[in-house]
């Protein structure tokens, strides 16, 4: 127990930690992007959440696929965990998309200029069903099977999903170029350092947030134990 | 009985249940007819070629009427614990998967089939060219394929008919984007080798989703 308390403990104070020096990083170390200007500076934070979307549905799937192998009921939550901090990446990086979109290209919503939101949408939608999904079914056991099958279809269908957005938008004109990937080495630096720092969050979300599944087990099984008046 | 006889007793069964009843073909073609008259009406106001908009208005009655089949499809079986009883038949639950797949793929092109020349009418168009016909095809594939798995997830939920096409759509994107697209080409005049690539997209897209909805079947129906 006195282990498990440790690693939360240093969770914690490095989630703290390194979003204060992501913080300054961002705001004080990174140069200011020539043609964009000060609004470049959301890039980090926004390209940090879209990635930790991803990695926790990918998350999901994994489990997904070790509860319908084993069993194990501590997957599950797991599973469901991961969507649920994934859920809130993808919003955020949905929101601070729209919001550098604005600002480049005078529109919250580029269709056309920006598949990748687009797809970060999409992915947002697919995990909002699968939220749906668990709330509709009665039964842990057949709650956690369903979640498991669906986070495996549809994380199968996001490599697609990408390549038909893209394609898609490749038949009109690209009236904007992105800035690319040519970053000075002093916001490359900055960059990195956001991704590890937003890592470092989605564990401790993740840690505490299956703690807590977790512990909702344990008190749903005691409550069923006092019901049923066994060991009483 | 060898694995493909099981498959297309079950077919055979679907299609015979459906032949005396007609309940499904009917409501499906009653349903996809209303669907484009409804958007005939609400696009001719503001689209002066109807061709611009003919794909997208034929794909969403074709994606509409078939998530009310696949509901419909096993809805049935849940009747009078149907699907109890097709469980209890010594055969893989894989064969249940195909026989179920390959009855809602007939069924929804038995609807586009007939929905083809009722819009080719509706939207002065020629819709029956055989590279169209293709595109249909290899679309309607992927639709059943992931369709047949995840009905068979949202019967066993509470809200059934909302269910489906919340748990459908997003994964159905795909198909959507890229059938639209190869629809739209066509019907444009672009030469069939230019949108091979998309094509290609929608053959990889069935093949590896008949796979995935194959494996996860088992873990959906048991129990």
């Amino acid at each position: 127990m006195s282990r498990s308390f440790r690693i939360e403990d240093l969770l914690n104070w490095l989630s703290a930690l390194s979003i204060m020096v992501a913080l300054y990083l961002v705001f004080v170390y990174a140069p200011t992007e020539a043609t964009m200007g000060d609004v470049q500076r959301i890039f980090y934070f926004h390209v940090s959440s879209a990635w930790v979307g991803f990695f926790a549905f990918f998350v999901t799937l994994v489990a997904g696929i070790a509860y319908l192998r084993g069993g194990n009921r501590d997957w599950d939550i797991v599973a469901l965990s991961s969507v649920e901090v994934g859920i809130t990446f993808t919003a955020m990086a949905v929101i601070t998309g729209s919001i550098w979109a604005k600002a480049t290209w005078n529109a919250w919503w580029p269709w056309q200029q920006e598949p990748r939101l687009v797809l970060v949408t999409i992915l947002l939608l697919l995990y909002l069903a699968y939220l749906m999904l668990r709330a509709f079914i009665d039964g842990e056991e057949q709650k956690a099977r369903f979640a498991a099958v669906y986070g495996i279809v549809a994380f199968v269908s996001v490599p697609f999903t990408f390549m038909s957005v893209r394609w898609w938008q490749r038949l009109h004109p690209v009236v904007f170029e992105r800035e690319g990937i040519h970053l000075a080495p002093a916001m490359l630096a900055t960059f990195l350092f956001c991704l590890l720092a937003f890592t470092i969050v989605y564990f401790t979300l993740l840690l505490h947030r299956s703690r807590l599944g977790k512990l909702e087990d344990q008190a749903a099984g005691l409550k069923e134990r006092l019901r049923t008046g066994e060991g009483g | 009985m060898s694995f493909l006889n099981k498959v297309l007793a079950i077919v055979w069964k679907d299609v015979v249940a459906e032949l005396r009843t007609r309940e499904m073909l009917s409501s499906m073609l009653v349903f996809a007819l209303l669907v484009i008259v409804i958007f005939n009406f609400s696009f001719e106001l503001r689209v002066e070629n109807i061709a611009q908009v003919a794909p997208g208005v034929l794909w969403v009655t074709f994606v509409f009427a078939g998530t009310l089949e696949l509901n419909r499809s096993l809805a049935l079986e849940m009747e009078n614990d149907c699907l109890d009883g097709l469980f209890l038949a010594p055969m893989d639950r894989s064969a249940i998967y195909f026989g179920k797949m390959l009855g809602n793929l007939i069924f929804i092109s038995a609807i586009e089939a007939l929905m083809l020349p009722i819009s080719s009418v509706l939207f002065d168009l020629n819709l029956i060219l055989p590279s169209l016909l293709l595109t249909i095809f290899l679309g309607t594939i992927g639709f059943a394929a992931v369709g047949t798995l995840l009905s068979a997830i949202a019967v066993n939920t509470r809200a059934r008919e909302v269910m489906l096409p919340v748990l459908l759509f997003p994964i159905l994107l795909p198909v959507v984007i890229s059938v639209t697209k190869v629809t739209g080409g066509i019907l444009d005049g672009v030469p069939l080798g230019d949108l091979a690539h998309w094509l290609r997209f929608l053959v990889a897209f069935d093949i590896i989703f008949l796979v995935v909805s194959f494996m996860t079947f088992d873990f959906v129906v048991q129990g």
